[in-house]
């Protein structure tokens, strides 16, 4: 654990030490910000609640994780850095759980920056905010889960634009696995696969925290969706570190 | 040859590296004791670094296996690499990172923390004459400061087996002398392997030179014995013709 941490503290200062954090942020805050009072009529609602605000929250972290994660492992095989990364004394585990752990935390810390919307609505109103802090719990489960596989993409290329485009198109397969666009078509062929297909659907899982419901089938899902991914992560490091 | 009773601290046998059908690294086996300096040689593209990146345990070999003090490093890594102190080929840094946050990030992930930490930082430091750049991002600096702050990172920890690929490439002649100097310094309480395709800095610090040439290894013996291998006595003459043979 003391590995992680080391791991992941120094991932996090990277960000802060380059333009990667503040650009990020500002475009996340402002993104966020004007797709909840433009397009989700936020204040023409009249509602105190933040259900604007969480609906375009997988979209934006679906089109903006992938820029944290891409750079995650492509860039240490570019700069050779995993060489040195790897023949110090921590495990391929570690290091894939740290580098995992400071995108999370980064992550977490631009949700935390959208207060002033929470602020908002109960100076407007007297919202419900057990279903707000429900909703940004499953926020923050959506981003694991779409930085689990922008990590696990991110190291098998030295691309980072490879990875950021490969990391969209997967983490959007998860996102609107539940659409009828994707179940339609696999009852038609394979209901199996469709109802698979429902399950493991990221937004699905997220309205239920929207609700305000934290259900333990939830939070099963999303560790398990996200431990296999980053298993997968160290498999594909261990695979392709040297290449 | 071997340094009589010391204990061999580098163990490698019937290394092997495959990529598809092309073998980079063929069978290479050897020891290194404590208090050696091996002068790793071959043309490029030989399996210099292939070797190292498998003694190092970075690379997985396709047969063989490499022990640093006794721990294999496929099986036993985590041991094995906190007993080595490895400069990777073209010296890798995180660019944005300080020299001083570079190393005391090394330091945590060595295990030391609070005054202990400071002191071998400061160390290394001044070991490799780092203290005029202490607080700049890594990507400012020049290539033998880069450079110089890899070798840092590798003796932090002060480690009984050093592996350096090309620790004096990029440096400029008196860069090179100090480097060589602090490698023949550290010689004794060491084992030590450098890659190199700088021959006279065979004979400025080596005790023994291995030779490879095709994934082979066609040569192992003191630099003295390797010059007399040729009617010239130039190890220059020496490299050729066992590199060119094997070819």
């Amino acid at each position: 654990m003391r590995n992680v941490l080391i791991v992941a503290r120094r991932e996090l200062g990277g960000y802060f030490a380059t333009p990667v954090a503040s650009v990020f942020i500002v475009i996340f805050l402002v993104l966020q910000g004007t797709l909840t009072f433009n397009l989700g009529g936020f204040f023409d609602r009249g509602q105190a609640d933040l259900n604007p605000f969480f609906t375009f929250v997988p979209w934006v972290f679906l089109l903006l994780v992938p820029a944290i994660t891409m750079r995650l492992w492509a860039e240490e095989r570019r700069l050779g850095t995993i060489e040195l990364l790897l023949t110090l004394p921590i495990t391929q585990t570690q290091a894939v759980l740290g580098k995992f752990l400071a995108a999370w935390v980064f992550c977490a810390i631009a949700l935390l920056l959208t207060f002033p919307f929470v602020i908002t609505v109960n100076i407007l109103g007297r919202p419900d905010n057990g279903v707000i802090a429900s909703g940004y719990v499953g926020a923050l489960l959506v981003a694991g889960a779409f930085l689990s596989v922008g990590s696990a993409l991110s190291a098998l290329t030295k691309n980072q634009v490879i990875a950021f485009v490969l990391g969209v198109a997967v983490c959007f397969l998860f996102a609107v696995a539940s659409y009828p666009v994707v179940t339609d078509f696999l009852s038609r062929n394979t209901p199996v696969l469709a109802e698979i297909a429902r399950r493991i659907a990221v937004i699905d899982r997220f309205q239920d925290f929207t609700r305000g419901v934290v259900s333990l089938r939830d939070l099963i899902f999303f560790a398990t969706f996200i431990g296999f991914w980053l298993f997968l992560n160290t498999v594909i490091v261990d695979q392709r570190k040297a290449d | 040859m071997s340094a009589g009773s010391q204990p061999v601290l580098i163990d490698i046998a019937g290394l092997t590296k495959r990529f598809g059908s092309f073998t980079a690294v063929d069978g290479v086996s050897f020891t290194v004791a404590r208090g050696e300096v091996l002068g790793f040689l071959g043309p490029n593209g030989a399996g210099k670094s292939t070797t190292m990146r498998m003694l190092a345990g970075f690379m997985i070999p396709s047969a063989g296996s490499a022990r640093i003090c006794g721990h294999d490093v496929q099986e036993d890594g985590v041991a094995a690499r906190r007993a080595l102190g490895f400069l990777p080929e073209g010296a890798p840094t995180y660019p944005e990172m300080t020299v001083t946050g570079f190393l005391t990030f090394c330091a945590r992930v060595r295990g030391y923390g609070g005054r202990e930490l400071a002191e071998r930082v400061e160390h290394a430091m001044a070991l490799t004459r780092l203290g005029g750049v202490l607080l700049q991002p890594v990507e400012t600096l020049s290539k033998g400061f880069k450079r110089r702050v890899g070798l840092a990172q590798a003796l932090l920890h002060d480690p009984p087996v050093l592996v350096l690929d090309e620790p004096t490439d990029g440096l400029d002649p008196n860069q090179k002398h100090e480097v060589r100097m602090l490698i023949a310094q550290m010689a004794p309480q060491k084992a030590i392997v450098i890659s190199t395709h700088i021959l006279e800095e065979v004979d400025a610090v080596c005790s023994r030179a291995i030779i490879i040439a095709a994934g082979r290894v066609v040569a192992d013996a003191t630099p003295a014995e390797l010059q007399r291998r040729h009617p010239s006595g130039r190890l220059d003459d020496v490299f050729r013709q066992l590199t060119m043979e094997a070819a």
